[in-house]
């Protein structure tokens, strides 16, 4: 009898453990899914917008690193459940993590290639960091919120993207030692695109930049550095929209 | 029961009315510095039907209220006094987020919490007036007097506290008001009896006395993380150094210690050069702009002259010039460092023009001291129209109207870029001289499309032959400048305007001859929007290109000065269809949001009116109606009830009441707007007509017992035959009226339009009591329900108007109103036979 208590009992230890262990394994599958339906949601959008966009599709390596970072370990606890629905999230501070889409759009429009080196101004929660990690060999980021900076460090480690240089503080004067840059992502808007920045892009380089509120991306400003070092923009609204109908 | 209300209760009425309507502007005030604006005035318009709750409330309650009448009174007192800071600070520590509502369907939960909290103290302060009416039925005229102006009164007040102290702070002078009103009501009520009330006067000083002398910290304001100041403070050294506080807005300015504030909007990507050390300036924790330490030298300012905004100085030579909206004074600093020997600047606050004239003199290089400036506390547009002076160049650079910086309500009318203002402008302009007009730049265009075609509007109107000769517009990627000249465009400034232009990297969008080759190649979008634009609106099919725009850009005018009103309803699916993309920036929601409150306010009053009628018809006194003589058929008996007659009469006063709220409201805000332009500063304008319109109105209501008392029956139609007269003549012959007063001086302008509201106003005050009178003679337990009646019109009232102007103007909203005046005559109570 006692025999069959003490199985019982590890019957019972093992089958909690094994629920423990399943329930993670669920609850990734279930994530996993999630980012799957995502990328499809995404890919239909493209589609929609692909006039605007000038090209049919996204490059699959962008779309491939969105289904692959785990967006719901870049957002806070209670915002997890929305971690893969198409839409920004808070992230506390005033600040939000994009709407998967703009960030599958702002990725693309870098052009990113594996040598790459891209910086990123304004880290945020790292959730486009982890994708730009994803996508090139040298990622480099700066925060000026310290609280946002420290969490964003630990969510890249945990994720295993521990190969992004971040750093605190000013991201106005890009990161000299670094420069220059194939690529920059400015998503902490400023109310001009500051000089050195611009200076620090490559010939060729891409900087991307979106305008408007935390909640309500308004367009994309786009800037290219051409072989002779001048610059242009493109300012890209990111769906399908003429304000104008007949013909004028 | 006392027949007649005492001179402190009615004084008690008057203290409460003036706090209820100063916690509703104060209210106004607090939100827009932690939330934004438009959302602010949808709470406090939805709050306001705490007036309606009451209504239905002391419906059913009104036997044992009555009977501890002086109680239950002072109870209300002192629960509105105590409500009002209690239920502020609880509101805001709701996270709600407008920005969020789109996506998060939580948010909504949010702010229906906000408006039911918000609810209470109007609930509170409604009670007092519903149950006076209803205790002292045979004089409603005077409770009516009280409360109309105590409003005035408050009107008044209010705004001068809000010169005098910080918003939040007034939610103490509020709680004194409240215990100021009950300690008169306890010492009228309980005079002569055995009734010791000496503790109870002890505890409230003290109260007052602790809650004037304790520290405040408790009532510090939660202001949303999302908005642009709360954002820059959590930079590391940055802390706000001085704020200051008037009607207009709270202005905060910060300092960075160790990260340089850079605020350079437009700046072209060519430049090299950064702004020099500068402090942010905030109003309402939003809409950042900058101090810049001068040190006289122009050249640590050349940033400013890497924006779209510096046009008009590289087309030629000034001398004269007129800065409308000075601000922190970057404008001024760029026409400084262009040697312009006259500047005249208008700003609309005082409080902005004293940090850079006094405070932070010696960091701005005392710029504003500058022999070579003028500076005017004015609002632009009423400058203008005073002015006999003409310019070289008149500037308006991102400056939005008083509504928009103040914190108001997006939605609000601006007559800063209405047809009738652009000509104005136009006509002070000298011979060569320019109007130089700059705004950000939105994809797609809408405010840039819609000034464009005001512009070529007014030019064409001026029988100006070739408008298209006197236009030229550049943009930048994030801002753009029209520049409307006096005179024909020359080869040379064309010249200029190419160079200035290809030094910058910024794109040509109109100028006479411009080929379609020239445009969009600096900052491409994906299509040269604003080229099709002005090339189809110089162009013979202009209005049909206005019809297919997705955005309403019809010009605005002073009847519909509505120029941030973009929205169209055939565009609204197509946005809707983007949603999942994130299109749904592109829904000018400001108008939709007016609209929901509408729906809002309309069900909320369904469910305040029609269902007690429903559910409580005993209780709310609807079936002693039928045995009473409102409206008793004749050869019917009385006691005996009579569904049809009894169903017809409660409509009857129905109709009349909610009619008269509608109209009383209608009036008020159409003549507000109308005399914001003979009185130019909004928000004097403001305080004067709404003050004059309700104190007057209380005297209306006062004299009004005089016509009850009238033998002649149709008595009502006296003062609805005057009110429409009046609002006849006025809104006809208003441009006449406006054209002599703005001849006069200031003082006599405020003199004559107090003069020409006040008959109005007056009359305005009789129609609701001459009803109440009447019913309380009929059926007296109807009054709680016609004061919900009142209070839910006027919430209705509110928004209707605006939705009525937006989209037919104000003269129309007047002649509405005088109908409704009329339809109320006609349902006016008093058609049954006398008892």
């Amino acid at each position: 009898m006692r025999r069959i208590k003490h199985i019982v009992f590890w019957l019972i230890v093992i089958g909690i453990i094994l629920l423990l262990f399943s329930s993670h394994v669920i609850a990734e599958d279930i994530f996993q899914r999630q980012r799957h339906e995502l990328v499809n949601i995404i890919k239909d959008d493209v589609v929609r917008t692909r006039a605007f966009l000038n090209q049919e599709s996204l490059d699959e390596r962008v779309l491939d690193a969105i289904g692959k970072v785990p967006r719901h370990e870049f957002v806070p606890a209670d915002q997890r459940p929305y971690a893969y629905d198409n839409r920004p999230l808070p992230i506390g501070y005033g600040q939000t993590i994009s709407q998967p889409y703009i960030v599958a759009i702002m990725t693309d429009l870098l052009k990113p290639k594996k040598t790459d080196r891209v910086l990123e101004i304004g880290t945020g929660s790292g959730y486009q960091a982890a994708i730009l990690a994803e996508l090139v060999d040298n990622v480099y980021t700066i925060e000026i919120v310290k609280e946002l900076a420290a969490k964003a460090a630990e969510n890249l480690k945990r994720t295993g993207y521990d190969t992004v240089h971040a750093r605190t503080g000013d991201g106005y004067y890009g990161w000299e030692t670094a420069a220059p840059f194939d690529g920059i992502i400015v998503t902490a808007v400023a109310s001009h695109i500051p000089p050195p920045l611009i200076k620090q892009l490559k010939p060729n380089g891409r900087m991307i930049i979106p305008v408007g509120g935390q909640f309500m991306m308004q367009y994309l400003t786009l800037v290219i550095k051409d072989s002779d070092n001048k610059v242009s923009t493109r300012q890209i609204l990111p769906v399908r929209f003429v304000p104008l109908t007949g013909k004028h | 029961m006392t027949t007649k209300p005492g001179l402190p209760l009615l004084l008690a009425i008057a203290v409460i009315s003036a706090s209820a309507l100063a916690y509703e502007v104060l209210l106004m005030r607090l939100f827009s510095i932690i939330q934004w604006h438009h959302f602010a005035y949808m709470i406090i318009s939805l709050a306001l039907l705490g007036y309606g709750v009451s209504g239905v409330f002391l419906a059913l309650n009104r036997e044992r209220f009555s009977r501890s009448f002086h109680w239950a009174i002072m109870t209300n007192l002192l629960l509105f006094s105590f409500s009002a800071p209690a239920c502020f600070l609880l509101a805001q520590q709701i996270p709600f987020n407008p920005a969020e509502i789109l996506w998060t369907p939580v948010q909504f939960l949010y702010l229906c919490s906000i408006y039911l909290i918000l609810t209470l103290p109007f609930f509170f302060a409604a009670n007092v007036i519903g149950l006076s009416f209803y205790q002292f039925k045979g004089q409603v005229s005077a409770i009516y007097a009280a409360d109309l102006s105590g409003a005035g009164l408050g009107s008044v007040g209010v705004i001068l506290l809000l010169f005098l102290m910080f918003p939040e702070k007034i939610l103490i002078v509020l709680v004194l008001s409240g215990i100021f009103a009950a300690l008169i009501v306890s010492a009228y009520a309980f005079r002569g009896q055995h009734i010791d009330t000496s503790n109870w006067t002890v505890a409230c000083i003290v109260i007052g006395l602790v809650l004037v002398f304790a520290p405040t910290g408790w009532l510090t304001l939660n202001i949303s993380p999302y908005k642009s100041q709360s954002k820059l403070l959590l930079i590391p050294g940055t802390k706000v150094i001085d704020q200051f506080s008037s009607p207009l807005g709270l202005i905060s300015v910060v300092k960075s210690e160790v990260t340089p504030l850079r605020y350079a909007p437009g700046l072209s990507l060519n430049a090299t050069t950064e702004p020099p050390e500068q402090l942010a300036v905030f109003t309402d924790a939003d809409n950042m702009t900058a101090i810049t330490r001068y040190n006289g030298n122009p050249d640590t300012v050349s940033y400013l002259d890497q924006t779209t905004s510096a046009l008009p100085y590289h087309l030629r030579q000034h001398a004269d010039i007129l800065i409308l909206g000075a601000g922190t004074g970057s404008d001024i600093l760029r026409a400084n460092s262009h040697a312009i020997k006259h500047i005249d600047a208008v700003e609309l606050n005082p409080q902005v023009i004293e940090l850079v004239k006094e405070k932070y003199a010696d960091f701005a290089g005392h710029l504003y001291s500058s022999a070579d400036i003028k500076l005017y506390v004015d609002e632009a547009r009423g400058f203008v129209a005073t002015s006999k002076q003409t310019y070289d160049l008149i500037n308006i650079s991102l400056l939005d109207a008083f509504g928009a910086s103040a914190g108001l309500y997006s939605m609000a009318e601006n007559y800063l870029y209405t047809g009738e203002a652009l000509q104005d402008y136009l006509q002070h302009l000298g011979p060569g001289g320019y109007l130089s007009i700059t705004r950000w730049i939105k994809i797609p265009p809408r405010d840039e499309t819609k000034l464009l075609a005001t512009v070529i509007d007014v030019l064409k109107m001026a029988k100006v032959e070739q408008p298209g000769q006197r236009i030229i517009m550049i943009r930048s990627w994030q801002t753009s400048t029209l520049i409307v000249k006096n005179g024909v465009i020359s080869s040379d400034e064309i010249k200029r305007l190419k160079q200035f232009c290809n030094e910058r990297s910024f794109d040509p969008v109109y100028y006479p001859g411009i080929s379609a080759r020239e445009v969009n190649r600096f900052t491409i979008q994906s299509q040269p929007y604003l080229y099709e634009a002005a090339t189809a609106l110089l162009g013979n099919q202009s209005k049909a290109f206005i019809d297919d725009y997705k955005f309403n850009i019809e010009p605005a005018t002073d009847n519909q000065p509505y120029f941030f009103h973009f929205f169209k309803w055939r565009t609204l699916p197509e946005i809707f269809s983007l949603w999942d993309s994130g299109g749904i920036f592109l829904m000018e929601s400001g108008y939709l949001l007016l609209i929901a409150a509408l729906l809002q306010a309309i069900a909320a009053s369904l469910l305040l009116i029609a269902l007690p009628l429903r559910l409580w018809k005993n209780r709310l006194g609807i079936t002693n109606l039928s045995g009473t003589d409102l409206h008793l058929p004749e050869g019917r008996q009385a006691g005996k009830p009579d569904v049809k007659a009894e169903s017809g009469s409660h409509l009857r006063v129905l109709v009349y009441f909610f009619c008269l709220g509608l109209a009383f409201l209608f009036i008020e805000i159409a003549f507000i707007q109308k005399f914001i332009l003979i009185l130019h500063h909004p928000l004097y304008a403001i305080t004067v007509v709404l003050s004059t319109f309700l104190l007057t109105a209380g005297a209306g209501s006062y004299f009004s017992e005089k016509l009850t008392r009238s033998p002649l029956k149709p008595a009502i139609m006296l003062p609805v035959a005057v009110i429409s007269l009046l609002g006849i003549l006025y809104s006809l012959g208003f441009e006449s009226i406006a054209g002599f007063l703005l001849e006069t001086g200031y003082l006599s302008r405020y003199i004559f339009s107090i003069l020409l509201i006040a008959p109005l106003g007056f009359c305005m005050g009789m129609p609701f009591p001459m009803g109440l009178a009447k019913i309380s003679q009929t059926a007296p337990a109807l009054i709680p329900w016609i004061w919900g009646i009142n209070g839910c019109a006027s919430v209705i009232s509110a928004i209707l108007a605006t939705l009525i102007a937006i989209q037919f103007g104000f003269t129309v909203l007047i002649f509405l109103a005088i109908s409704l005046y009329c339809l109320a005559a006609w349902f006016f109570p008093d058609s049954g036979p006398a008892r």
